[in-house]
């Protein structure tokens, strides 16, 4: 009973870690542009396919990971440079047409690249499953766990301790004022898409040995990324973390104990349900209109 | 006009193939019609359309196959139902701004394909259901050239329809709301209930051309329902112009038409849809007929 209930945890807790990187890259890049990336589902698939091939071709595991880390924040640069920078003043509609235009133009890109076959990575250590009160843990979920909080932290560090981080939070705040005080924000926005970019490249990585991957692999992480960061309200970074485990953890539960056919269906029925009471998400920011 | 292109157009169909095409890319415009008094004039997105779509289409499939009711008679009640459905989720979901309410909409049409995929005893899941022809008073509708006619009949009737509605009260008042929903309250529109009447009048019309399409082809699967046909529904009416009803219907035409051509570099066709669109938005971002019309008016102002 408890253990089976603690192997839902462990696997909604590796999911939810996901979801909040892929939630994580949404905020960001709210944050300093108002922008929804409707790509950021294939910055993690990049990820996962650049690197399983990467080491499928021989290279050791470490460059390969590097190298797809590198090709993945090079696109997420591109994506701001040739399709966001350009349409800057546009409606929201327009915008997030671009992105889901560049969602589709990435994927027809990587089935091209690449093919329509599953890719795996080897677990970077061993596959020899842990026991935790009955229940058991593998270790690649461990390196989910780590890899995320690790980045977590850094973020954080990079945010509140740094002068860069600092100015993409005051961007993030307040645009004018931010340009009045000598911040870059041309920078600042490549720098978001960078940065998220490469959140979604180190999620897809871990999680591979795991789930696999696919051209297709970033369409519903990639939402689920969006409900959580929906969830706990656009542009808060921590409201997405939480967001991310909660869809993670829900959607483990209802697949063990509901059924596991509309383990897909959790994730938006939970962000209907919050919408319908809280309009801002969990940790949103009331919003007031100015005519 | 529209009535002439329709009626002039079968002169250059040399096969049925052609008529099929037509036929699909009339059902599409019929829904972006419908979509565009959303998305155009009343500024809500919606990134769940396919899944009204879809309702009506298995609301059709199932009340003829398994109840045996009269084809017309399945169509009016799966969209009845449709557009209570609406209602009842438009209320509260309308209220949502921006980024919240394309999440929310998204949501629900993910919700809709994954139950027609998933409750596979009812809707045959993934593998989809077969649907009968459409008949009327013992009138049956076959063959593409028949469809070709009918359709384009309801073509005409809805973008009539639509011009009516955006010169009528509603209409100014839902512009109102697009320009500026506060300022449109404070004179006085009931925003809410014009926003949640719109939706719904969208949802209807995307329901009716589902039990439509379904009739029509004979086989449907849950992939009506999903998401990239709801992007697909948005693109097609951004594409043409937003706040245009022939710019939605052109946009309609346009985007049904490009994957035939995109079929000879098959290869590359998603990626060829998805610069389009990129590039499309990023240099015409008011839509192709807007655009088309402001410059011709640049031409004329210089003149």
């Amino acid at each position: 009973m408890f253990a089976a209930f603690l192997q839902y945890l462990f696997s909604g807790l590796t999911s939810g870690a996901i979801y909040a990187l892929a939630g994580l890259g949404f905020a960001i890049i709210y944050n300093s542009s108002h922008v929804i990336n409707f790509a950021q589902g294939e910055f993690i698939m990049i990820g996962g396919m650049a690197t399983a091939t990467m080491v499928a071709a021989g290279l050791p595991l470490p460059l390969a990971i590097a190298l797809s880390m590198l090709a993945s924040m090079m696109v997420g640069v591109a994506l701001e440079k040739f399709a966001i920078e350009p349409a800057r003043n546009s409606d929201v509609v327009t915008i997030i047409i671009i992105t889901i235009g560049a969602s589709i133009f990435l994927r027809g890109a990587a089935q091209i690249l690449w093919d329509k076959e599953f890719h795996s990575l080897p677990a970077f250590s061993g596959e020899t499953p842990i026991g935790v009160f009955g229940a058991t843990l593998m270790p690649q979920s461990l390196w989910v766990f780590g890899v995320s909080g690790a980045v977590i932290v850094a973020l954080w560090w990079f945010f509140n301790r740094t002068m860069f981080g600092k100015a993409m939070l005051g961007t993030s705040h307040n645009r004018l004022a931010a340009q009045l005080v000598g911040v870059g924000v041309k920078k600042v926005l490549l720098a978001s898409f960078a940065l998220s970019a490469l959140l979604g490249a180190v999620g897809g990585v871990v999680v591979t040995p795991i789930t696999f991957t696919n051209y297709e692999a970033g369409i519903m992480l990639g939402l689920k990324g969006f409900s959580a960061a929906v969830l706990g309200g656009l542009g808060n970074g921590g409201g997405a973390i939480v967001g991310g485990l909660i869809v993670g953890i829900a959607e483990a539960l209802a697949s063990g104990y509901l059924s596991s056919a509309y383990k897909d269906a959790i994730a938006f029925i939970i962000i209907l349900f919050v919408l319908f009471f809280m309009p801002n998400g969990l940790f949103g920011k009331r919003g007031t209109d100015r005519v | 006009m529209l009535a002439v292109v329709i009626t002039v157009a079968p002169l250059g169909f040399s096969n049925s193939y052609y008529y099929d095409v037509a036929v699909n890319a009339m059902f599409n415009a019929i829904v972006c019609v419908g979509l565009n008094l959303l998305i155009g004039y009343a500024g809500q997105i919606s990134l769940g359309h396919a899944g009204f779509f879809a309702l009506g289409a298995y609301g059709s499939a199932l009340l003829t196959a398994s109840w045996g009711l009269p084809p017309i008679a399945a169509m009016l009640i799966s969209a009845t139902v449709v557009g209570l459905l609406a209602f009842v989720v438009g209320r509260p979901i309308l209220k949502l701004k921006g980024h919240y309410l394309a999440m929310a909409t998204l949501g629900i049409g993910i919700i809709i394909h994954i139950v027609l995929k998933t409750e596979a005893k009812i809707t045959g899941g993934p593998d989809g259901m077969s649907v009968d022809n459409f008949s009327l008073l013992g009138f049956t509708v076959m063959g593409d050239r028949m469809w070709y006619w009918v359709v384009g009949i309801l073509l005409i009737l809805t973008v009539w329809l639509a011009l009516n509605l955006i010169d009528s009260p509603v209409g100014r008042a839902l512009r109102a709301v697009h320009g500026s929903e506060v300022g449109a309250e404070v004179v006085g529109v009931d925003t809410s209930s014009y926003k949640v009447l719109v939706f719904v009048v969208s949802a209807v019309f995307a329901s009716m051309v589902g039990s439509l399409f379904a009739h029509k082809n004979g086989f449907i699967t849950p992939d009506i329902g999903s998401f990239m046909h709801s992007v697909e529904l948005v693109v097609m009416v951004v594409l043409g112009g937003m706040a245009s009803v022939f710019g939605a219907l052109i946009g309609a035409v346009i985007l049904t038409l490009l994957p035939q051509f995109l079929a000879v570099v098959e290869q590359y066709e998603a990626m060829i849809l998805g610069a389009i669109m990129m590039g499309t938005m990023i240099f015409l971002p008011k839509g192709l007929l807007p655009s088309i019309v402001s410059a011709f008016k640049r031409r004329e102002g210089g003149q």
